[in-house]
């Protein structure tokens, strides 16, 4: 069981946690949404901006954090840090979903709204978002649920959060410090996921 | 000005060396359904997508209403025009009701007067509108799906039809169906219509004119009762199908 000192620092990182989580995928679904939606327009940079994104993913995720604490601005020790290197890490789906459901609404649909005289906002905003958000929203729920396990990193950087007991349980060898920042954060994860999949159905054309 | 005069002048279209269009020359008068019949690959949905500016002629104009297709508001353009597609292109999200009364929204309908318009037009298309009006495009057949496709297009009281094989999809005996309505309709609203497909009875079924495509040239354009006789080469091509 956990014991009762635990439990109100529990509470507290918990916080700490859902601020990094919610900071970086407001951010992170305000620049992929619209970066998404820019690059079914350009085809050109979809070269550049997704293999961008590709790069981020593959940088190990503590090195991420450590390589961004030199850079000025965006740098330094704490949870802005934290939140750049999630940003970068939630982007990749978000783009890569936003793109691949717009691409996916069916050409005959597309051509028909065009054909019937909708503006490009209207086919965009009545077309294309609609049909593709179902698969939009599956990359915002990955992306989430990955947020809130590498969120636990951010506590290498002084970033808080639910890390902070893992990174001190494993320094002191300390399990039930580390179930303490564990269990809570695989509970976010399913939760989340859950919330979203009700989300996507809610979605999905009947 | 309800229905529209349609004019080709020298038009030709190419895509990446290919000639599609070969100096096309051909006008139709208010009111009549020309069919463009031609192979696959024969340039006919191209011609057709000229006329909503979908697609402009690589050089010389194509003419809605006495106004080139590249000065008209292509907005404004194609909310004047209804166009029928193979593939229908409902929209998979909007109910039946909805997809029916998009155009006239659109152009800023009042509710009520869309709800009446689109009640008139499933009836027209022989669609129960209390049954079908609030259903999903999945919900219904490929015949009733096409149905609406027609509906649709002539929500906004259209100066132009185009028809692209819009019943190719389709098994023999809805495809006979749906050409008697279209006769009905045709001969009802009297819009000047332009139809493709790659069927000669349904050339001969539909059409006021017929004009034959081969290689994106026009081969001959005539009645179909002169069709019926036509020496040309394509023509008998496809004269010998039936």
């Amino acid at each position: 069981m956990i014991p009762p000192y635990l439990l109100q620092e529990m509470a507290q990182l918990t916080g700490e946690h859902l601020v990094l989580v919610l900071s970086s995928m407001t951010i992170a679904v305000g620049a992929g949404l619209p970066l998404g939606i820019l690059l079914t327009r350009r085809a050109s940079l979809r070269t550049p901006l997704l293999g961008f994104a590709n790069v981020m993913q593959t940088i190990p995720s503590l090195a991420l954090f450590g390589f961004l604490i030199p850079i000025p601005f965006i740098g330094g020790i704490g949870k802005r840090t934290a939140i750049v290197a999630l940003v970068l890490y939630a982007l990749l789906p978000i783009l890569r979903n936003t793109l691949a459901g717009i691409l996916g609404v069916d050409a005959a649909v597309r051509e028909s709204a065009i054909a019937m005289g909708m503006t490009g906002r209207q086919l965009l905003w009545e077309v294309e978002l609609p049909l593709a958000a179902p698969t939009i929203i599956a990359g915002v729920r990955i992306a989430t649920v990955t947020t809130i396990g590498t969120a636990t990193i951010a506590a290498a950087i002084g970033g808080g959060g639910l890390g902070v007991f893992i990174f001190r349980g494993i320094a002191s060898v300390d399990t039930t410090q580390i179930l303490a920042g564990a269990i809570p954060a695989a509970l976010l994860a399913l939760l989340s996921d859950g919330g979203f999949s009700w989300i996507e159905r809610r979605f999905s054309v009947p | 000005m309800n229905s529209a005069t349609l004019e080709f002048y020298q038009v030709s279209y190419s895509i990446g060396g290919n000639l599609i269009l070969d100096d096309l020359n051909f006008r139709i008068q208010p009111g009549r359904t020309l069919v463009l019949l031609g192979r696959s690959g024969s340039g006919k949905t191209t011609a057709l997508k000229m006329l909503n500016g979908l697609l402009f002629p690589t050089s010389g104009s194509v003419w809605v209403e006495h106004r080139s297709t590249t000065d008209w508001d292509l907005i404004e353009l194609r909310r004047s025009i209804g166009y029928v597609i193979q593939d229908v292109g409902l929209f998979p999200h909007f109910t039946i009701g909805e997809n029916i009364g998009l155009v006239p929204r659109l152009k800023g309908w009042t509710p009520q007067r869309i709800t009446t318009r689109v009640a008139e037009l499933l009836d027209q298309v022989g669609l129960e509108p209390a049954q079908f009006r609030d259903r999903y495009p999945r919900q219904l057949s490929g015949g009733q799906r096409q149905r609406v496709g027609v509906a649709r297009a002539l929500a906004a009281e259209p100066k132009l039809l185009l028809f692209d094989e819009p019943f190719g999809a389709l098994d023999p005996v809805t495809r006979v169906e749906l050409q008697d309505q279209f006769l009905e309709l045709r001969d009802r609203v009297k819009k000047t219509s332009i139809f493709v497909t790659h069927d000669v009875r349904e050339a001969l079924r539909l059409g006021t004119e017929i004009a034959v495509l081969h290689r994106g040239r026009l081969e001959v354009l005539t009645t179909p009762a002169e069709f019926l006789n036509s020496t040309g080469p394509e023509a008998r091509a496809f004269l010998a199908t039936l």
